[in-house]
């Protein structure tokens, strides 16, 4: 009978456990890796469709972004396109914690048969209990906002979480960013009150989940501010500002 | 054990007279958290249920080999591989579940009901009855959980598992949903009616 409470029997208990619990982890990872990933990818094209008010199913989601996004560019806060970046597998939340001017920034050319060609730009920032992010979909004049969609990690169910129903979400089509020679990000405050600055347009905040809704705020400030120069060029050479 | 608990005991009694939640007061922090809404409470719930009885079974069938000095590390190490295993097969298999529960999985880990049957039934019990009991605690684990998350979603927010229940025209006569409800102190204090309600009820849980 092997003595069970010597020390050897439990450094030898505690590594074999280890190894055999490590090893069924490792392979689960492996074994699924494929479908998560596919999975994840086809998550986020939804969430995409999403802020250009289209509907997907799991089935459907690929081919409909084929169908929908008909270029993808990879630009910098000076509004040239930057060659030979894969726009999708741009990691949004990275490039939003680096200084604007050495950012990589994605946009989607979307064409929608029924209301014309869309922009789509990606946020992200923090909510209060972790990260939050969302897809902004432009008009072709670049000001006017046609659709927005936002999602969070871990945002409390009925508070900061509401930011992703439409009540909070259908707000934003029609507001605009440039007013004049401004560009003002939409601004999201408590409801019932106004913003600093007059000439911004604003959204209505969430009661009780008010650290979300400035999470929302800032993100508009900090991610969409690097795009201004490439929106103010696609919208001038369409003639459209 | 001195007078054995049949199998169909092991399995009912965590339902109502030995219930985790609210007679042993186990498990109240995910209580709080997942509770808001009825559908994550159902589904935490159901993977408490699955893990509880999974982990129970293992550790039952290992109990034998564990050192004791080391037995809830053990213990956890099986609770904590089996979530992660849980947690992949979501991502892979139902990733939009898996998208709602997201934080809601890992806190099984920390659930004192896991701990609590680990070390005091399946330590000591053969597979099958630990398996029932993981079973039956889960069930009255995901009881409570459903009763609480029911009154604080319609409460709360007017909707149950999502769907608007309580008609426009109450709000337009005047009813606004109690914000109060979605806070986690409220549902302490809807355990706490639970518990008033079934301790009236069951006269023999009352202290003296």
């Amino acid at each position: 009978m092997i003595n069970k409470q010597s020390n050897v029997y439990t450094i030898v208990y505690i590594t074999a456990m280890v190894i055999v619990v490590g090893a069924a982890l490792a392979f689960t990872s492996m074994a699924l890796k494929d479908r998560q990933q596919e999975n994840a990818q086809a998550d986020k094209k939804s969430q995409i469709l999403q802020a250009v008010h289209v509907t997907t199913s799991r089935a459907t989601v690929i081919a409909d972004f084929d169908k929908y996004i008909t270029a993808q560019l990879v630009v910098n806060d000076k509004g040239e396109d930057i060659t030979g970046e894969d726009a999708f597998m741009i990691d949004v939340a990275a490039q939003a914690k680096i200084p604007a001017s050495e950012r990589k920034l994605p946009v989607y050319v979307c064409q929608l048969p029924d209301a014309g060609t869309k922009y789509i730009l990606p946020l992200s920032g923090m909510g209060l209990w972790g990260p939050i992010w969302g897809y902004v979909a432009f008009n072709d004049d670049c000001s006017t906002i046609y659709g927005a969609f936002f999602d969070h990690q871990g945002e409390t169910p009925g508070l900061g979480a509401e930011i992703t129903k439409p009540a909070f979400t259908d707000q934003f089509p029609g507001r605009e960013v440039f007013k004049g020679n401004e560009f003002l990000p939409i601004e999201v405050v408590k409801a019932g009150q106004k913003p600093l600055n007059p000439k911004v347009d604003y959204v209505d905040g969430i009661s009780g989940g008010t650290i979300t809704s400035k999470g929302v705020g800032a993100m508009f400030d900090n991610c969409l501010s690097p795009y201004r120069a490439w929106l103010e060029k696609t919208g001038k050479t369409l003639g459209n500002i | 054990m001195a007078d054995k608990i049949s199998n169909k005991q092991i399995f009912f009694n965590p339902f109502s007279k030995d219930n985790p939640v609210i007679v042993q007061v186990l498990g109240i922090c995910s209580c709080l958290a997942v509770t808001a809404k009825l559908e994550p409470a159902l589904v935490m719930g159901i993977s408490v249920i699955a893990v509880l009885a999974f982990s129970n079974v293992i550790i039952s069938l290992i109990r034998n080999t564990i050192p004791t000095n080391i037995r809830i590390i053990v213990q956890l190490v099986v609770v904590a591989a089996l979530v992660i295993v849980v947690n992949q097969l979501l991502l892979a298999y139902a990733y939009d579940v898996s998208k709602q529960l997201s934080v809601f999985i890992g806190l099984i880990i920390t659930n004192c009901i896991l701990m609590g049957r680990l070390e005091a039934f399946a330590m000591g019990n053969k597979p099958w009855p630990s398996f029932l009991d993981g079973v039956g605690n889960g069930i009255g684990y995901a009881l409570i959980l459903v009763i609480v998350g029911f009154f604080r979603e319609l409460l709360g927010s007017g909707t149950l598992m999502g769907f608007q229940v309580i008609p426009q025209c109450a709000y337009d006569a005047g009813y606004v949903n109690n914000g109060l409800m979605i806070l986690p102190p409220m549902a302490l204090i809807v355990v706490a009616c639970v518990i008033w309600a079934h301790r009236s009820i069951n006269k023999d849980l009352q202290e003296k």
